[in-house]
């Protein structure tokens, strides 16, 4: 197997006292799309946003390729903590895709996508433009380049959502719960994204509640449950051979 | 079982006579509007008459002075303190915002200290304070603190009345605009910072590209308020001797004793320049609710600039 891309260790996370995360090991190489299920209040999006530090882990640490991400080792072996600018430059690795979309509302379909490219890694406007053209035609939405955001419906807004990340081109790509906040007829239509993705050998982490999603595009399956991973495996073994009275108790419920 | 009527047919349904089609409705009726509007009217008209027939109100004289001289240079000195105070109040409003929603508790406290200062003291007090300085600090001077001082200045000599006004009048708006600031940046969802920082934008970029523009549609309604309040404001400023627009009809009722007329031409300035703010509001209102689709205006004229705007959209869409 190739090399991790993403390597925690020891994670936890607590919020004013209650223990969120309690100790998670988990590693994804490159290339592979690994689902994370569990029921909410699990930790799984805490989890994901830890990972590109938009919550600040409590103990233990995350790698994301040769980045310690929010922090830098000292000489003394002492570990230091980044500024949010230093932080900032670290994420760029790492995209993310949000439950709620948020694209940007006062700025166009393209502006969101184009900004990135143009701002951060110095692309020529002509070059932005393209590589958003580009990205928008692959998410089927090319015909929508100078719509605002609000203007579109759930659907499209997450898959521009997903071509504004993919617009620079991150080595990790992050999706908290991307079909949670869509109407039930718009779900398939960034599924079958995000499952075009993962075949394309992107890398993906993804917090999901669509079980047929995570059987057909996962190549490994995670469960999660009161903070700490609980298994793991091909879809195969955790959908069909759970070894574990809580994940097949979860699978029963979610699957009705 | 017993209950149930035993013969179905006899239950009657409603059924209309007639097929009804809504196209067709008439509009309630409204009697109490009616009655509302007659009452307006007749007031409305028993205004307008006593405007045009009650002759204390010397409108001729209203006209001589209008565009006289002295009243010209206090238009254009209201128009001077309202700009430099707003511009005061805007700039540093804006760094007491940041300072209030920042992680330094030193920063918070110092911003809050002065808001509670600035707001909690009556605007002509400061202004008469600000003009009375030299009592409390008679010599102002430039220097190390605590060591030498390399110039210095009697304060008497720099404090004139114009720039206790400009003092007063701005540092007083910081206050009230560092609120509106605030209000507005903290109105942006927090989703959409958190989108901006997933994408590896620096804070001062989410600051300025993501956060401000959204708080903007927030921050706009009441920043023109306050400087509509503003410009109204300036009239205090007679109380110490600046030649604003007030203390110019002052000056000529003072001697004609026309006080009515001379208050009516100072109320017809005023009203001019805040319609003109009026206007301009609306213009910045529409350039900040794009991608919105509420943006409260849908007069004749919204909607006119409004189809203008949509066309330019279409070519702006490509710039980013």
């Amino acid at each position: 197997m190739t090399e991790p891309i993403l390597r925690i260790s020891g994670l936890r996370k607590h919020f004013s006292g209650v223990e969120v995360l309690k100790g998670i090991d988990l590693e994804v190489h490159v290339g592979e799309t690994v689902a994370i299920l569990g029921s909410s209040g699990s930790g799984k999006s805490t989890l994901l946003r830890c990972v590109n530090c938009l919550e600040v882990a409590s103990g233990g640490s995350i790698w994301v390729g040769e980045e310690l991400m929010g922090y830098r080792q000292e000489s003394k072996g002492s570990v230091r903590r980044l500024t949010e600018s230093q932080i900032a430059v670290q994420r760029r690795n790492v995209g993310m895709v949000f439950q709620n979309f948020n694209l940007f509302p006062h700025w166009s379909v393209l502006q969101n996508i184009a900004d990135g490219p143009r701002s951060i890694l110095k692309l020529s406007k002509a070059d932005a433009i393209e590589r958003s053209m580009t990205l928008l035609t692959r998410v089927g939405l090319a015909d929508r380049a100078n719509a605002y955001p609000r203007q579109l419906s759930g659907g499209q807004q997450q898959r521009v959502a997903i071509a504004r990340a993919l617009a620079l081109e991150p080595a990790l790509l992050l999706f908290d719960e991307p079909t949670s906040a869509l109407d039930p007829e718009n779900v398939s239509e960034v599924t079958d994204v995000m499952a075009a993705l993962a075949a394309s050998g992107a890398t993906m982490l993804v917090v999901t509640h669509e079980l047929g999603f995570a059987r057909a595009a996962a190549d490994r399956v995670v469960f999660m449950d009161g903070g700490v991973i609980l298994e793991q495996g091909s879809p195969a073994e955790v959908f069909d051979h759970s070894q574990q009275p809580r994940t097949r108790e979860f699978l029963r419920k979610t699957l009705v | 079982m017993a209950n149930l009527p035993s013969n179905q047919t006899d239950i009657e349904l409603p059924h209309p006579r007639h097929p009804v089609d809504a196209a067709r409705a008439l509009a309630p009726r409204r009697p109490a509007t009616w009655v509302l509007s007659i009452v307006t009217v007749v007031v409305a008209a028993q205004i307008v008459n006593l405007l045009l027939t009650n002759p204390n109100f010397e409108w001729d004289v209203v006209g001589q002075y209008l565009n006289s001289e002295t009243v010209l240079q206090g238009v254009v000195m209201t128009l001077f303190l309202t700009v430099t105070a707003m511009t005061i109040g805007l700039v540093l409003g804006g760094v007491l915002a940041v300072c209030k929603l920042s992680d330094s508790a030193l920063l918070r406290a110092l911003a809050s200290s002065y808001i509670w200062f600035f707001r909690g003291t009556p605007q002509l007090v400061q202004l008469i304070f600000w003009f009375n300085i030299g009592l409390l600090v008679p010599v102002l001077s430039i220097g190390i603190p605590f060591g030498p001082t390399f110039a210095s200045i009697e304060s008497n000599t720099l404090v004139t009345p114009l720039l206790a006004a400009i003092v007063g009048l701005g540092l007083h708006d910081a206050a009230y605009q560092a609120e509106i600031y605030r209000a507005g940046l903290i109105s942006v969802d927090e989703g959409q910072l958190e989108a901006a920082q997933a994408l590896g934008m620096k804070p001062v970029r989410v600051f300025f590209r993501i956060q401000l523009p959204q708080a903007m549609r927030f921050i706009v309604p009441p920043t023109f308020n306050s400087i509509i309040a503003l410009v109204k404001g300036t009239s205090l400023v007679s109380v110490i001797g600046g030649a604003e627009l007030l203390f110019s009809v002052k000056e000529i009722y003072s001697q004609t004793y026309q006080t009515v007329p001379l208050l009516i031409v100072a109320s017809i300035w005023y009203l001019f320049i805040t319609t003109v703010l009026n206007g301009v509001q609306f213009f910045i209102e529409r350039h900040y609710g794009r991608g919105s689709s509420r943006n409260g205006s849908s007069s004749i004229v919204a909607r006119f600039f409004d189809r203008r705007a949509a066309e330019r959209n279409l070519n702006r869409g490509m710039e980013s």
